[in-house]
């Protein structure tokens, strides 16, 4: 296992100009034809924000302080995976032309979808700044570990991007499952509402769920002020690490028969 | 080398479907060998072209030492630096410019920007683009992009270099400048493997010949001998399938 992965590795790194390439090609042409450009990048989380700040905060009363903040910094987060995965699921399909022509490494395309996914997490923490600014929520030191939290989340997105992409090639209703399931997924995970309000009985759900512990990770920091928990920090951890080399290992398995589907 | 796959014939695309067909136990696997048996050594500094008709697998071969298709057995081995020209503008991306086209073709074929920075006058200039590399692709004529794409290809110094039927696009003016690029390259000891159907071109450029029918090599050795006996082979074939529909009489 560990030799067809060090050497996709490697084969990744000798092909980085492609790399690079491809993440800034993809960020490009997604704010080449419109007007807002970037900004849509920040409009998307703060429309979401006014949306769920009323249902949740008004309707559902609950009391937690600087609500929109408290559920913002969950939100693009967990946007940041879901949209990462859900875009490779289609990403061998769009560089179909490509991989029936010339031989790249596979993983490449991945790899590039969840960067240029990355590069909209990055402009959406803009917004959200500027909204601790104007809220006049704290910014403490430890916000230092949000690029760490970063990390943590991209490799996990990879891992479940590796996963899903060699399935969907073969099967292409995968994707739709898998798009109902993400927003089962959503509502499973602590974002707009508090742990706390989870019964007991149901509590082992949410604590089983790796995107709690990757959300926390991320989200303590800049809501709390605090480091997360390290029992956290270490589930998220070996969540991520654990995923994205199981799911590049399962990828590289299936790579061979790529050119022959797309 | 010696390569031999198979490609699924029949294929579910969904994974409903699937699992119907699994608990009916329907699951078929038919399978459609497109290369059996083929094994070719090809030297270094050698010129080869492969002939056959359509759809006897000439294209497959390219592809398969190009690594774009992994055979199902046997393996493909490749000393040297391999730039394959499966289809002209195969990895061009028609929104970004001339330019941009550039680097990332040259990011396919493992090239650094830098590299490509140096190199990019040069290509420019053979491609014949002028002031048009800086206009979105989708804007340039076939031609035009059948230049850029060959320019590319043969600028990075291969030492392998895999040619499908590209060489009859562009005006003649052009195809001289790639005639006489390629020679440079054979006086270099450049490894050409060519898939064509101008026999006329293939015995210009080629010293060796493999004739491919259904998957499997009939012939291989000097392209004189070798186009000559596919030619016959064709018209022989052509004429001696006379229409036999003069023998039904109408009633």
């Amino acid at each position: 296992m560990n030799g067809s992965l060090v050497r996709a590795a490697r084969e990744v790194a000798q092909y980085r100009s492609l790399l690079w390439t491809l993440v800034a090609r993809d960020v490009k042409v997604r704010y080449k034809r419109s007007v807002l450009g970037v900004l849509w990048t920040m409009l998307n989380p703060l429309l979401m924000m006014i949306v769920f700040s009323i249902v949740f905060a008004r309707v559902f009363r609950f009391s937690i302080e600087h609500f929109t903040i408290y559920f913002l910094s969950a939100y693009v987060l967990w946007n940041f995976m879901s949209q990462t995965t859900s875009w490779s699921t289609a990403c061998l399909l769009a560089y179909a032309p490509l991989i029936r022509k010339v031989y790249v490494p596979k993983a490449i395309f991945i790899i590039a979808t969840v960067l240029s996914g990355l590069v909209n997490l990055v402009v959406s923490l803009v917004p959200l700044a500027l909204l601790m600014l104007f809220l006049d929520h704290p910014f403490h030191g430890v916000l230092l570990f949000v690029p760490v939290a970063i990390v943590i989340a991209t490799m996990f997105s990879l891992g479940v991007s590796f996963l899903l992409a060699g399935v969907c090639i073969e099967f292409n209703d995968v994707v739709q499952i898998y798009n109902a399931l993400l927003l089962a997924w959503m509502y499973l995970t602590p974002i707009v509402y508090p742990i706390d309000v989870v019964p007991e009985q149901f509590r082992w759900l949410i604590l089983a769920n790796p995107m709690y512990a990757i959300v926390e990770t991320f989200r303590a920091p800049i809501y709390q002020g605090v480091m997360p928990d390290l029992s956290i920090v270490m589930r998220s951890l070996a969540w991520s690490v654990g995923l994205l080399g199981f799911g590049w290992f399962v990828f590289e398995r299936r790579v061979d028969r790529i050119a022959y589907l797309v | 080398m010696s390569v031999r796959y198979t490609v699924p014939h029949q294929r579910i695309p969904t994974l409903k479907e699937f699992a119907i067909r699994w608990l009916r136990r329907q699951l078929e696997w038919r399978e459609f060998c497109a290369l059996t048996d083929v094994s070719l050594r090809v030297a270094h500094g050698e010129a080869v072209a492969i002939i056959g008709r359509n759809g006897a697998g000439k294209t497959t071969l390219l592809k398969v030492i190009a690594r774009v298709l992994r055979p199902g057995t046997g393996s493909v081995t490749t000393h040297g630096r391999l730039v394959p020209l499966l289809e002209l503008g195969a990895g061009f991306d028609p929104e970004l410019s001339g330019r941009e086209n550039v680097f990332l073709n040259g990011a396919l074929l493992g090239q650094s920007h830098k590299y490509m920075a140096k190199r990019f006058d040069d290509i420019v200039e053979f491609a014949e683009l002028g002031e048009f590399i800086d206009a979105p692709l989708r804007t340039y004529s076939t031609g035009m992009v059948a230049r850029l794409g060959f320019a590319i290809a043969t600028d990075v110094e291969p030492e392998i270099l895999l040619l499908d039927e590209v060489l009859s696009v562009g005006d003649v003016g052009f195809q001289q400048k790639c005639v006489e690029r390629m020679d440079r390259f054979r006086r270099q000891g450049v490894t050409f493997i060519l898939v064509s159907h101008s026999l006329a071109m293939v015995r210009e450029l080629c010293q060796r010949s493999v004739w491919i029918e259904g998957g499997r090599v009939v012939a291989d050795g000097p392209s004189a001998e070798i186009t000559a006996a596919f030619e016959a082979h064709v018209s022989g074939e052509a004429s001696s399938h006379d229409p036999v529909a003069g023998a039904r009489v109408p009633a």
